[in-house]
């Protein structure tokens, strides 16, 4: 076994707990603590394939800025695990067997693909190097990213005004 | 890495995304459970995008760029996150100025 494939597991692993935790978790606080374990376990994997704009980009926007949105909002709330609403047993029952159910047919449908025999992911190349991207992005994606502007200014706004009442 | 085992790991996160929207009941955790799915599918675009280099590696040589759309839609995707959470948490405080709690059972009024 690599130290690519034993990263990868360690990695998989820890992203597959955090997120369990984050469902299983009474108080939203600790929720969002481990949904920011998935967020670091996740940027590792771009790490591993080679992808470190994203990864670092993935780290910035999401652990740093939406985690601290999402911490900022409990905390003015005042949620605890005291005033958690929960749903009836059956409900969750029934919302993890459907869940699982999803899970278990899209695994038998990629085991199916013949497709995907042989590929692989590799961790080589250099197209996740920040210059790589930059060029491409001004180059060939330049429009959408002159619109993503306008849909911040319009966010912003919205965010505004819906708070402001 | 084969990329079917990229495959199973965003498939798991994308479900356990889906059971906790399907589970819990607090506004925010379903958010949260949003979010989870929404990196699952940009850990499978960038997986897909290394998978699809290294075919242009063998086919086209070194200096070959294929495969670099999926990292932008990433990056286009985490920039639609960042102003969907911002408006969502917006609609999310108003919510609990106006019913005091952040319960999705209680928005139920438009059904009748």
């Amino acid at each position: 076994m690599s130290t690519t494939e034993i990263l990868f597991f360690l990695l998989s692993a820890l992203a597959v707990f955090s997120a369990i935790m984050v469902l299983v978790s009474k108080n939203p606080v600790h929720s969002v603590l481990w949904l920011i374990a998935v967020f670091f376990a996740i940027s590792g994997h771009y790490i591993l394939l080679n992808a470190q704009f994203l990864a670092i980009v993935n780290l910035i926007v999401y652990a740093g800025a939406i985690m601290v949105l999402f911490l900022f909002v409990i905390m003015l709330m005042n949620l605890n695990a005291e005033t958690e609403p929960q749903k009836h047993i059956w409900m969750k029952f029934a919302g993890a067997i459907s869940g699982g159910c999803f899970l278990l047919m899209l695994v038998s449908l990629t085991r199916q693909a013949v497709e995907m025999g042989g590929r692989n992911a590799i961790s080589g190349g250099n197209i996740g190097l920040i210059k790589n991207l930059g060029k491409a992005l001004f180059s060939d994606y330049v429009v959408p990213f002159e619109i993503t502007s306008v849909l911040f200014l319009s966010a912003m706004v919205g965010a505004v005004v819906i708070g402001k009442k | 890495m084969p990329i079917q085992y990229y495959i199973y790991l965003c498939l798991t996160l994308f479900s356990i995304g889906i059971i906790g929207v399907l589970t819990r009941r607090n506004a925010i955790i379903v958010f949260m459970c949003v979010e989870l799915m929404l990196n699952a599918v940009n850990l499978l675009l960038v997986a897909f995008s290394k998978m699809h280099h290294s075919i242009g590696l063998g086919a086209e040589g070194a200096t070959t760029q294929a495969g670099i759309d999926g990292q932008l839609f990433v990056f286009f995707i985490m920039v639609v996150a960042a102003a969907e959470v911002s408006v969502g948490l917006a609609i999310i405080v108003m919510m609990y100025r106006n019913t005091h709690s952040v319960d999705i059972n209680f928005l139920n009024r438009l059904k009748n």
